[in-house]
């Protein structure tokens, strides 16, 4: 049986994290993270999971340890957040390329300086090429869904790839919602047992992990990865189907919102895709066909759906949290994957970029209002009159 | 060289399955300094067997001798003629005793290429 609790983001994650009862978690706390473990450490103490819990000293060493763990054929988890993350990097890389199925909780915030610690997704943003499966969250149950998920696509024979579940840093991870819990004995069933192909400790058959590859072989490998990425798109979705079928809630690469007989869409991650929803059923009230899609899977990113998805919009507005600088006028990640991925796939629409929300900034419906009604605009013209907008920031 | 595998066809995350297979890696090209041994000179007391971080010094254990070098493998860091007790002894005596620079060591490095195979 479920039950529904009052809880803030990050401690559904950690009852995430309880009822999967990984072998080895290593963390360090930072914000807006630092709760989530907390909460985590909480249950070690209280004798409520099986954990090997590291308190390592920073977060290279946060994520070498669950290398380690992970080679040595655990299940394990972490989590950080913004420059927690970046002090991961060099190890980051190492997780997807020695194939570990880590999850981490990514709790989403701007990456310094200045120093800042509110929300942005600057730090997620900077390791779409490292090698691992990203989830965004709309809400707390939308994270606390994903890290159950995100076990089972990790640990797939066909993937074996680490999965990033990232929430909005505390718009959402200290956001108090109703979240459904699941009862310990469905989640446990559904994770299963983490059965490792070639674990470090299975000592009667001796191996090496990561040693020195060159120009011989180190391609090869890389080939490997895409192929477990491209791979990880069909398990994402057969798992997915399998929780909707166990725990009834339907989840796909993405969610299209109102989007069937829309002539304009906004794509936009994580919270403000549930601010943006408010958004289309009021200007739906005013007879305006205006729809959303929220990206749920941004690493594989799923190109050709979303395009097809796309397929009778008259005009896109993409709201990116994010700027890659130097990037074509400056954008945002988010738009530049997403008009890639709509001309590759023959939809040519007016598409313009929204950078919102940098360091926490608040994003508010009638900023969202003014996105939909300038995408309705593009749609009737069918010209972009500014690729890109800094949304709310003082000139 | 071994013929090159396909991705199909190797373990992924650069794994290797098998214990011990780094003999297959033939690092010898590497050298550039090649370990010469004076075998009149040599005492056979093990100590570059013992410090080689390449398990690059053949011995005969029998009959407790050092033989040679496995030059398949060794890399020519030079750590067995650094560490040689006859080297030392001669290079101090040579030095100290007769003013000369010539002495004959036990085992010497000499630039690969400028040896007379």
């Amino acid at each position: 049986m479920s039950t529904f609790e009052a809880l803030q983001g990050n401690e559904a994650v950690a009852t995430a994290m309880r009822q999967i009862n990984p072998d080895v978690v290593a963390a360090y706390p930072i914000t807006p993270q630092t709760s989530t473990v907390q909460k985590f450490a909480d249950f070690v103490a209280d004798g409520l999971v099986d954990t090997e819990f590291v308190c390592v000293e920073s977060e290279h060493s946060a994520m070498s340890a669950c290398v380690g763990a992970s080679s040595a054929g655990a299940r394990v988890m972490t989590a950080t957040a913004a420059n927690g993350l970046a002090l991961m990097w060099e190890i980051v890389y190492i997780a997807a390329s020695n194939r570990c199925p880590i999850v981490m909780s990514l709790v989403n915030r701007a990456l310094s300086a200045p120093i800042n610690i509110h929300c942005d997704h600057s730090d997620v943003m900077g390791m779409r090429d490292a090698g691992w499966i990203i989830f965004f969250s709309e809400s707390g149950q939308e994270a606390y869904d994903n890290m159950i998920q995100a076990v089972r696509i990790a640990e797939h024979p066909d993937v074996l790839l680490p999965v990033a579940v990232c929430q909005d840093g505390f718009i959402t991870s200290h956001g108090m919602e109703k979240v459904e819990i699941f009862d310990d004995a469905d989640v446990k069933a559904f994770v299963g047992e983490y059965k490792p192909q070639w674990p470090l400790l299975d000592i009667d058959n001796p191996k090496t992990f990561g040693p020195l590859d060159f120009y011989d072989y180190y391609y090869e490998h890389k080939r490997q990865q895409v192929e477990a990425m491209a791979n990880s798109q069909q398990v994402i979705l057969d798992v997915a189907a399998e929780f909707n079928k166990k725990f009834k809630r339907d989840y796909g690469l993405f969610e299209a919102y109102k989007l069937d007989d829309a002539d304009v869409a906004v794509v936009v991650v994580n919270s403000t895709a549930g601010t943006a929803k408010v958004v289309v059923d009021q200007l739906r009230g005013e007879g305006l066909k205006v729809g959303l899609l929220k990206p749920r899977v941004f690493r594989p990113f799923p190109a050709q759906e979303i395009a097809q998805a796309l397929g009778g919009i008259k005009a896109v507005a993409v709201m990116d949290r994010s700027i890659s600088f130097g990037a074509m006028q400056n954008a945002g990640p988010l738009f530049l994957e997403l008009l890639a991925g709509l001309t590759a796939n023959g939809v040519q629409v007016p598409v313009a970029d929204y950078v919102y929300g940098l360091g926490g900034r608040d994003i508010l419906p009638r900023e969202i209002e003014g996105v939909y009604r300038d995408a309705l605009k593009m749609a009737e013209t069918g010209q972009v009159e500014q690729m890109v907008t800094y949304l709310s920031v003082r000139e | 060289m071994a013929e090159l595998k396909g991705w199909k066809d190797i373990p992924i995350g650069g794994m290797i399955l098998e214990a011990g297979n780094s003999a297959e890696y033939r690092t010898g090209g590497w050298r550039a300094f090649r370990p010469v041994r004076g075998e009149a000179e040599c005492i056979h007391c093990f100590q570059c067997w013992l410090f080689c971080p390449d398990s690059s010094i053949l011995v005969d254990a029998e009959n407790e001798k050092m033989v040679g070098f496995d030059l398949e493998h060794c890399k020519g860091c030079g750590i067995c003629a650094s560490i040689c007790p006859v080297n030392k002894k001669v290079i101090k005596k040579a030095e100290e005793e007769l003013g000369r620079d010539d002495a004959r060591l036990c085992i010497c490095m000499v630039e690969e290429g400028k040896i007379e195979e």
